[in-house]
């Protein structure tokens, strides 16, 4: 790891102005900002930690609307007994992140301000309908996740909370990587009074992407036999080592399938 | 550099470091508790496993400058002189180990997972728990047995040991 100065922010305020300093970059829990610096992949000059801000901090379910500060925990969003009741799915989403000392430190700010395209919140997100708060402004998922490790976040813009209504349905299904327990597909499907929504993540070239045909197909009949005839082109999917392009379009639709039948169960 | 102040195994310690020196490394290097072990280096192996506020994380992905304030539990911190840690006495028992290089993280990852587990363990939960440890000689089942039978013991008595060592 390259030299560094660390610097722990007393308020988001003060985190907006340590991000000021050189080339300095925003941690929390850590948990892939760190590893890429141990490589050398990043070097930051600065490091300003937000992960102890506790207006950052814990999960608020309040009716049907629930806000997740950012700096919330994976193990704590996925044993937050509000949510639950509120939203089990995405609770079920956080427990499947990483291994549990992973989950005791990342959080849900930093995972989707680096928009890994394996990512599981990113799907979550999308197919809630979320809106990401920031120290500045309110962002539409729909508008936030832009591409591979790129989002709308602009220069010294601080991730401070998602929310979103809760929907009557949802579920989210995954084929784990087993040795980086990222998603080669992961399909979360929510079913609301906005109706039907399905976010894919792990397969897309561009990151994470709302499936046009999976939610056209369960508008009419949100049910698992409603994808019996579906057939996802591998166009626009990626292609790695782990998975080819039409080994995850097939996957597209079987973990579809089963996000529906568990959002059913 | 930074000053770092911890709490570790009940004493307070504090040191001067540099910014990016790693958890693991203020451990093992200004500290001299070399119990905890860097294996893979890359957040994956879990030999590395300590406790930071009461949570079993991964020393080799945080920075010693991180952890500044926190109470932290290593694998010297359990035993009760020459006493073992029930969870220790368990791996023994069972032979839970073979070369020992990961037997520190499996430790302490497993009294995490008994303090946040108090209904109690199952064999399916705990290999699932132990998702971010990786053994390479025994094949976990010995491991797997020996948490298994020190959760029972730790339910049946010393509650205020699993909690220390939370």
């Amino acid at each position: 790891m390259y030299s560094v100065n660390y610097h722990r922010a007393s308020s988001v305020a003060d985190a907006a102005k340590q991000l000021k300093n050189g080339d300095a970059k925003l941690l929390s829990g850590g948990m892939t900002l760190i590893p890429a610096m141990k490589t050398r992949l990043a070097a930051p000059s600065d490091l300003v930690d937000v992960s102890r801000l506790k207006e950052l901090q814990g999960v608020k379910v309040s009716g049907k609307t629930v806000t997740i500060g950012a700096a919330t925990t994976h193990y704590d969003v996925s044993t937050d007994e509000k949510l639950k009741k509120a939203c089990p799915a995405l609770a079920h989403l956080a427990s499947l992140i990483g291994d549990p000392a992973v989950r005791y430190k990342g959080t849900i700010g930093g995972s989707i301000a680096n928009n890994d395209p394996a990512a599981d919140y990113p799907a979550a997100l999308l197919a809630l309908g979320a809106t990401i708060v920031t120290n500045k402004r309110e962002i539409a998922a729909e508008k936030f996740f832009k591409g591979l490790f790129e989002t709308a976040l602009k220069e010294g813009e601080i991730i401070t909370a998602v929310t979103f209504t809760a929907p009557a349905k949802a579920a989210y299904q995954k084929f784990r990587n087993p040795a980086s327990r990222y998603a080669i597909v992961g399909v979360f499907v929510t079913k609301g009074k906005d109706g039907v929504r399905a976010a894919v993540t792990g397969a897309g070239e561009d990151g994470v992407f709302r499936s046009k045909e999976i939610e056209a197909a369960l508008a009419k009949n949100f049910d698992a036999s409603a994808l019996d005839a579906l057939k996802v082109s591998a166009k626009g999917l990626m292609g790695d080592l782990h998975a080819s392009a039409d080994y995850r379009a097939n996957l597209i639709a079987v973990m579809a399938k089963r996000a529906v039948a568990a959002a059913n169960a | 550099m930074s000053d770092v102040s911890l709490t570790v195994n009940g004493k307070r310690v504090s040191g001067s470091t540099e910014d990016r020196t790693l958890l693991v490394h203020f451990l093992r290097e200004h500290l001299g508790l070399t119990g905890t072990h860097v294996g893979c280096d890359t957040s994956q192996c879990g030999a590395c496993v300590v406790h930071v506020d009461g949570r079993a994380v991964k020393s080799c992905t945080m920075l010693a400058v991180q952890a500044s304030g926190s109470t932290i539990v290593t694998i010297e911190g359990l035993a009760n002189g020459a006493e073992l840690h029930p969870v220790q006495a368990a791996f023994k028992e069972h032979h839970g180990l073979q070369c020992g290089f990961c037997t520190p993280g499996m430790i302490m990852a497993a009294t995490d997972m008994i303090a946040h587990h108090p209904e109690g363990l199952d064999e399916a939960t705990v290999r699932a728990e132990l998702d971010g440890n990786i053994c390479r000689c025994t094949g976990y089942h010995n491991i797997v047995k020996a948490i298994l039978a020190a959760s029972q013991a730790m339910s049946k008595g010393s509650k205020g040991r699993a909690k220390q060592a939370a």
